[in-house]
């Protein structure tokens, strides 16, 4: 328990040095990106106004932004009924692509029948839900009746949704005469989830992200549900002892996390690429965990650093196409942002005795 | 080493811990500390070992005054410390927990730490397995181990924070022994507790804190009375023994083996009724805490069966035994028993939900307000229970308590409390069973046993006796049984 304890931070502190702690450490990742620009042969300062003009500089872009944000604070803040529960659930990428799956299989069945749209839409979310809360809900079974621990099976269980993407791409879902990496054949243009004219933002994702950020944080914060995650979190035994079913909770918090990650794997399907590619999750998944992290797992911090990541992902575009600087410095930026604010809890652990928790929880 | 505290002040946010006090104590001699609980004392240790850092105040080692910055440079200069709460690995191995601190230099040599730990296993009469995973050993075995790792870490000053409340009556005279040793051997001894008679046996000098201030301090001979006024700041009086009226047989366990890695309990036949309090004795490891694990439906049983008011709950899992009314306390209070890392309020909604889905976290703190009052808590609703001293922490284990309760199973209940909270505990516990609860308790404890228990189980390598009536018992009989006397075959 000792290694979970050093992972999941539960020091607390004051909550205005934690805040100034977090800045430092972004102000470390902009140093050291500067560095790396610097090596690269770039302007900096030109690059960081780039990138700023890339995210925020005309409506589109700025809507493209809220576009990547809507997914991606999804999958954190269902990643944040895990965390609370303190399961690493790795396999939310899995999940997603589940749910795009099962999306794609709804729409593909129904497509030719002369439901109204909006039904294909609705049922084709539903499924997708219940695909990613299965996959979820597996990374539970394994977990709790055969002991596995969660990062393996989720990792396993990813592994296995990337190669079922790839079969369905190639085999029974392929376009007719070409089988390519582009994926399936599109949907017919009604059954595209309407996006704002002229944008790639559609309303209804961010009506279901602003939706998932309200339900997670009632959950976490006013529930005996939430209070419950936590309990388990921070020491199972303990909470087990005092009566909280803890296998079941550890599984409903799976079904929780994989229900919303399903859900963004059938927005994606439905809003952005209108087809199953192999790539349909766009690494929302992992993304989702650095946030959480960086976020210390808390709700409202979450939805600020996503915006943050979704802002630099859209930014880095525009590198690309003026400086001809790799798309991927956005990446760097984030895992260096990462790295900085865990350094930072680290050291903050250590150069404060006082707070080092005195008791150890146990597996 | 001769150890000076001067003036030492620590505050916890608006609590104040510590207030101007000093310590002397000289080399080669073992020095008490006694106080009630949230006194002071362990914070006061921790400032001595490098754990915490003193808001005021200087620390003089044989003169010199020192700085700690970590309990690294509290063990470089020699001092280590005992900790209420055994803080070592829990997942890994004796042998691990032994060599983590002592070994230099980066490739580990297992056969000589084995050696050593075998070695100084045996000069003090503990029986250790070096194999054994340290999460599966009780409380006293893990502070043997600590011990251990202190000495071999060749400490010259030795705290030890209550380090006999979870250990039995035999381990206890070795340890006294050991400590008598390794004061003539010049080392100097920092003894905290809160029982009389451990001062009267072992120490050359005490001091008692109260409330964080220095309440005095006393050579031998040691007067009681004079004691506990000083820790208290009044005199205190017993409650006179009551017999109970045993009713129904609330606990039925026919010939049940339960067992674990090392050892086999069984057979054991036993009935316990309600209003009833047994109490159960023996050496740490002796199956007692193995039997109450059982019974509280955390371990089943290899053969046998245990009915709870007539029903069947063998093999069931653990919820069935909470809906039966079975409830158990542990020992270990933070790994076991609370939660780190959560306050008193969240506790209380945890065992009590108020409303339905929703908490309402005006009317919980209200309510964790009133059941901190009820249960002489000292605390706030957003206390992390982390940060209540041992005595609190128990207290809050036993607000904790379910109603309704039918089967109470208690490890060391009153491990580390002082006496008035011991006698407060008792009171508790007494009032559960005129409620119609049937309780067994394990205590190191023989004389409180004798005291307040009804029938007296005692448990040796894994057999259990006869319940005995407690009133014809005495501390000799108990403790020779528990050494492993006077037992048939
Ligand atoms: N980390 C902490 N944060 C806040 N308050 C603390 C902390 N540690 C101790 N205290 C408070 O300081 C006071 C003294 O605690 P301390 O643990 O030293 O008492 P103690 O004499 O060792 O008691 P016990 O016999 O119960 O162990 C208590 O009121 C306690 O609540
Ligand atoms: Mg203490």
């Amino acid at each position: 328990m000792r290694c979970k304890e050093a992972l999941l931070p539960h020091i607390r502190s004051s909550r205005w040095i934690e805040f100034g702690i977090q800045s430092l450490s972004v102000l470390m990742a902009l140093l050291f990106t500067t560095l790396v620009l610097v090596m690269a042969g770039a302007p900096p300062l030109e690059a960081y106004r780039q990138m700023l003009e890339g995210a925020f500089g005309s409506l589109k872009r700025m809507t493209d932004v809220l576009a990547t944000w809507a997914p991606l604070i999804m999958v954190t803040s269902g990643l944040l009924l895990t965390f609370t529960a303190g399961l690493w659930n790795v396999g939310v990428e899995g999940q997603i692509m589940l749910g795009a799956i099962a999306a794609t299989g709804v729409i593909r069945a129904l497509q030719e029948t002369g439901l109204p749209p909006f039904v294909i839409l609705i049922l084709a979310m539903v499924a997708g839900m219940a695909g990613g809360a299965a996959w979820a809900g597996l990374v539970g079974l394994l977990k709790i009746y055969t002991g596995i621990h969660e990062i393996f099976g989720g990792l396993g269980l990813n592994f296995l949704a990337t190669t079922l993407i790839l079969w369905l791409i190639f085999g029974p879902w392929k376009r007719p005469g070409i089988a390519s990496m582009s994926g399936t054949e599109p949907f017919p243009e009604h059954l595209w989830l309407p996006v704002l004219p002229g944008l790639r933002l559609s309303p209804w994702t961010l009506i279901l992200a602003l939706s998932s950020i309200v339900v997670v944080y009632v959950l976490l914060m006013n529930t005996h549900f939430g209070l419950r995650l936590k309990a388990i979190g921070k020491n199972i035994r303990a909470a087990h002892r005092l009566g909280v079913p803890t296998s079941r909770y550890m599984f409903l918090a799976l079904l929780g996390c994989g229900a919303i990650a399903g859900l963004v794997g059938a927005l994606q399907v439905t809003a952005t690429y209108h087809r199953l590619i192999h790539a349909i999750s766009s690494g929302y998944g992992y993304m989702g965990l650095l946030v959480g992290m960086l976020a210390n797992y808390r709700v409202l911090w979450s939805v600020l650093v996503a915006f943050f990541f979704a802002a630099l992902n859209i930014g880095g575009i525009q590198l690309m196409v003026t400086l001809r600087l790799d798309s991927t410095l956005s990446g760097v930026m984030q895992g260096a942002l990462v790295l900085f604010v865990l350094l930072a809890q680290g050291s903050q652990a250590r150069w404060k005795p006082t707070l080092i928790p005195e008791s150890r929880d146990d597996a | 080493m001769r150890v000076e505290m001067r003036h030492i002040y620590k505050s916890f946010g608006p609590v104040r811990a510590l207030q101007d006090v000093s310590l002397t104590v000289e080399a080669g001699t073992i020095h008490g500390l006694l106080g009630e609980n949230g006194a002071g004392k362990t914070t006061l240790m921790k400032i001595l070992s490098g754990y915490l850092r003193p808001d005021r105040g200087e620390i003089l080692l044989n003169g010199e005054p020192v700085r700690f910055a970590s309990p690294a440079d509290g063990l470089r200069y020699g001092i280590g410390m005992l900790h209420q709460d055994p803080l070592d690995f829990p997942t890994m191995s004796v042998l691990d927990n032994f060599m983590m601190g002592c070994e230099n230099g980066f490739w580990l040599d297992r056969q000589r730490a084995r050696r050593a730990l075998q070695e100084l296993a045996r000069l003090f009469g503990f029986d250790l397995d070096p194999e054994a995973r340290v999460d599966r050993m009780t409380v006293g075995e893990r502070q043997q181990l600590e011990l251990l790792r202190l000495l071999r870490q060749g400490i010259r000053v030795l705290i030890l924070d209550e380090p006999t409340t979870g250990i039995s009556a035999p381990q206890r005279a070795q340890l006294f022994d050991t400590l008598r040793r390794l004061a003539r051997e010049g080392k100097t001894v920092i003894f905290v507790t809160h029982k009389l008679e451990e001062i009267e046996e072992l120490c050359h000098r005490v001091t008692v804190l109260r409330q964080g201030r220095l309440a005095g301090e006393a050579a031998p001979p040691y007067s009681p009375r004079r004691l506990i006024e000083m820790m208290f700041g009044r005199s205190l009086s017993k409650p006179e023994r009551r017999p109970a009226l045993p009713g129904e047989p609330v606990l039925q366990i026919q010939n049940l083996i339960a067992g674990d890695y090392r050892l086999r309990l069984g057979r054991v036949n036993l009935t316990v009724r309600s209003g009833e309090i047994i109490g159960l004795a023996g050496m740490e490891g002796s199956g007692q805490h193995l039997l109450m694990r059982v019974c509280a439906g955390l371990i089943r049983p290899w053969e046998g069966c245990i009915c709870v008011r007539g029903r069947d709950l063998t093999g069931k899992p653990y919820c069935a035994f909470l809906d039966a009314g079975v409830l158990f306390v542990p020992a270990n209070r933070l790994e076991e028993g609370l939660i780190s890392g959560l306050t008193l309020t969240e506790h209380f909604q945890l065992v009590y939900p108020t409303g339905g889905y929703l908490i309402n976290w005006e009317r919980a703190r209200a309510e964790a307000q009133r059941r901190i009052q009820e249960f002489n808590i000292r605390g706030e609703p957003e206390t992390m229970v982390e940060a209540l001293s041992g005595g609190n922490q128990q207290r809050a284990m036993l607000a904790l308590i379910r109603k309704p309760v039918h089967l109470l199973l208690l490890e060391h209940p009153t491990r580390g409390l002082d006496v008035e909270s011991s006698m407060w505990i008792w009171q508790q516990l007494k009032e559960q069973a005129q409620q119609g609860a049937a309780l067994m308790v394990i205590s190191s404890d023989l004389q409180e046993l004798l005291e307040y228990c009804d029938r007296i189980i005692v448990f040796f390598g894994g057999q259990v006796s006869e319940p005995m009536n407690a009133e014809e018992l005495t501390t000799d009989q108990l403790a020779q049984m528990i050494a492993g006397y006077g037992w048939r075959g």
